[in-house]
């Protein structure tokens, strides 16, 4: 592999997660970017590609974040891949850089979700016909969402934590909720979560249910926010200052999927099969397996998935999930460190923003940043991320040897 | 017996003779769909033919919905059901929603239920799967 072939994190910023109801999606994208820019010691005239997304704004964020932080005429990619929107922003970047087109690349997430509802749950009205009429590929003549199963989101993921539970056993309402406990009391170090408070098992289990097994606290939660990096290739850094060279964050494996197809795959998402190829293919591109690594930041959007992706990420053998998490690995104190940043459920869900916000907060610990909340010593970490119906982003960020 | 005419809620499902699914089956490689194909998105292929669904299954996963969309009536409950091989959504019916009455493995049936009835009379019927 020659130099330029290389990827590095030159910068990378997050937002405050949580409400910001002063702030529009321009300005939580904006400092996102300028904190990035900062963080990396450049400016935008440095940057030769931006891939930007935002899912419930008004379309062409990239070019809305440019006319206020820099129209400087590069190329600029307006990219949407549900949930993994900020991982495919930043794979759009790294793309640009590795193909040799651009030295360095920028790449943004953000979105204002503070007070959204129930998300991915159908939502069409039924239609005012007099008389049935056939509509959509299955021939309805109404709406399938809550009369032929769910589309809401608590509900297909507790159905994924669910069938997991069918097939290996041991994955019950209260297993589901220690996860869920374990990520609230991660939260109470990251001043940055949308929220920090540590929650009680009996808390977790009591508060409102939203789909069975997941209650309220179990769910991701909704909130504001955004995050950038800056990615520049290994023979560009080199140019750069040695305090530049010691901070930049390797990116040792980038890898996005969709789901290949299997059996039920489109009677329920399966989000099994294309994270484990993801992992797969980025431990290889990495040359590091699930033993190296010294912490993890995967897609909790709800206590349900967290557990099926323990599995898939192969951070214990098929089918070993519960136990995995009864042994206590995945606390901080544990063997792996899952979600040190409190997670979807306490760090906030802020759609875009969190495919990007993850590996923020990896880079945070291998930089030796991350405060309070620091997992000593980590020199390699994961961050995943899933969109439906389907997408996976899977990132290996290391540690510079600089 | 009601003479109200009867219209199936989708059309994979069949009311005559008496209620089933019917899935497009690919003809090359045996992959099955419920809804309408342009192509076999596990082997390219475009040829199906139709194929019955066995009316008994085995609950592979559910949840129970409290909070839906507008115009969703809760709780109910959404789950996957095994038949014989073929993975089918539904709701689970004719059983109360909570998880002292559903469980992972629970053997089920179809089941069918009347959606509502349009102007001319027209009754839709939907289907679901109730405790076998």
């Amino acid at each position: 592999m020659s130099r330029s072939d290389d990827i590095w994190i030159l910068g990378i910023h997050m937002t405050k997660f949580g409400k910001h109801p002063n702030l529009d999606v321009v300005d939580l994208g904006a400092e996102a970017i300028q904190g990035a820019l900062a963080d990396a010691g450049i400016t935008m005239a440095d940057i030769g590609v931006l891939a930007a997304g935002n899912l419930l704004g008004s379309g062409s964020i990239a070019q809305q974040l440019q006319k206020q932080v820099g129209q400087t005429g590069i190329p600029a990619y307006n990219v949407s891949n549900a949930c993994a929107t900020g991982a495919t922003a930043l794979r759009t970047a790294i793309m640009a850089v590795k193909a040799g087109e651009v030295d360095m690349g920028l790449a943004v997430g953000v979105e204002k979700l503070a007070g959204a509802g129930l998300l991915g749950a159908g939502g069409r009205a039924k239609a005012d016909n007099d008389e049935w009429e056939r509509n959509g590929r299955f021939g309805a003549v109404g709406p399938v969402d809550g009369r032929i199963g769910t589309e809401s989101m608590p509900g297909v993921f507790a159905q994924i934590g669910m069938e997991y539970g069918h097939k290996y056993g041991g994955a019950d309402f209260e297993l589901f909720a220690k996860i869920s406990e374990k990520n609230h009391a991660h939260s109470t170090l990251n001043p940055l979560a949308a929220y920090n408070k540590a929650m009680s098992l009996e808390q977790i289990m009591n508060d409102v249910m939203i789909a069975y097994p997941n209650t309220r606290p179990m769910c991701s939660a909704n909130c504001d926010g955004a995050a950038a990096a800056v990615v520049i290739n290994g023979e560009k850094l080199k140019t750069l200052s040695l305090e530049q060279q010691r901070r930049a964050v390797k990116v040792s494996a980038s890898i996005l999927t969709s789901d290949p197809w299997q059996e039920a795959c489109q009677v329920l998402p399966d989000v099994n099969t294309l994270t484990r190829s993801a992992a797969h293919q980025a431990y290889e591109q990495a040359g590091v397996g699930p033993q190296d690594l010294n912490l993890v930041e995967l897609h909790d959007c709800f206590a349900t998935a967290e557990l099926v992706h323990y599995d898939n990420l192969m951070l214990c053998d098929e089918g070993g999930a519960v136990d995995f998490f009864e042994s206590g690995a995945a606390h901080r104190d544990g063997r792996l460190p899952v979600n040190v940043s409190g997670g979807l459920q306490s760090k906030g869900h802020p759609i875009s923003a969190t495919g990007i916000a993850n590996i923020w907060e990896v880079c945070q610990h291998v930089r030796g940043e991350a405060g309070d909340r620091q997992i000593e010593g980590a020199k390699v970490g994961l961050a995943h991320v899933i969109g439906l119906a389907s997408a996976c982003g899977v990132h290996i960020l290391e540690r510079s040897a600089a | 017996m009601s003479t109200a005419t009867q219209i199936p809620f989708v059309e994979y499902l069949r009311l005559e003779p008496t209620p089933h699914l019917v899935a497009n089956e690919c003809t090359s490689c045996g992959a099955r769909y419920f809804d309408r194909r342009n192509a076999c998105a596990a082997c390219f292929a475009t040829d199906f033919s139709p194929v019955d669904i066995p009316t008994e299954g085995v609950v592979r996963s559910f949840s129970i919905i409290t909070f839906a969309a507008p115009g969703v009536e809760v709780p109910f409950v959404a789950a996957v059901i095994d038949c014989g091989g073929t993975s089918v959504r539904a709701n689970i019916i004719n059983c109360p929603p909570d998880p002292e009455h559903v469980s992972l493995g629970m053997n089920v049936r179809l089941a069918t239920t009347v959606v509502g009835t349009d102007s001319a009379g027209v009754e839709a019927v939907n289907y679901g799967f109730e405790p076998a």
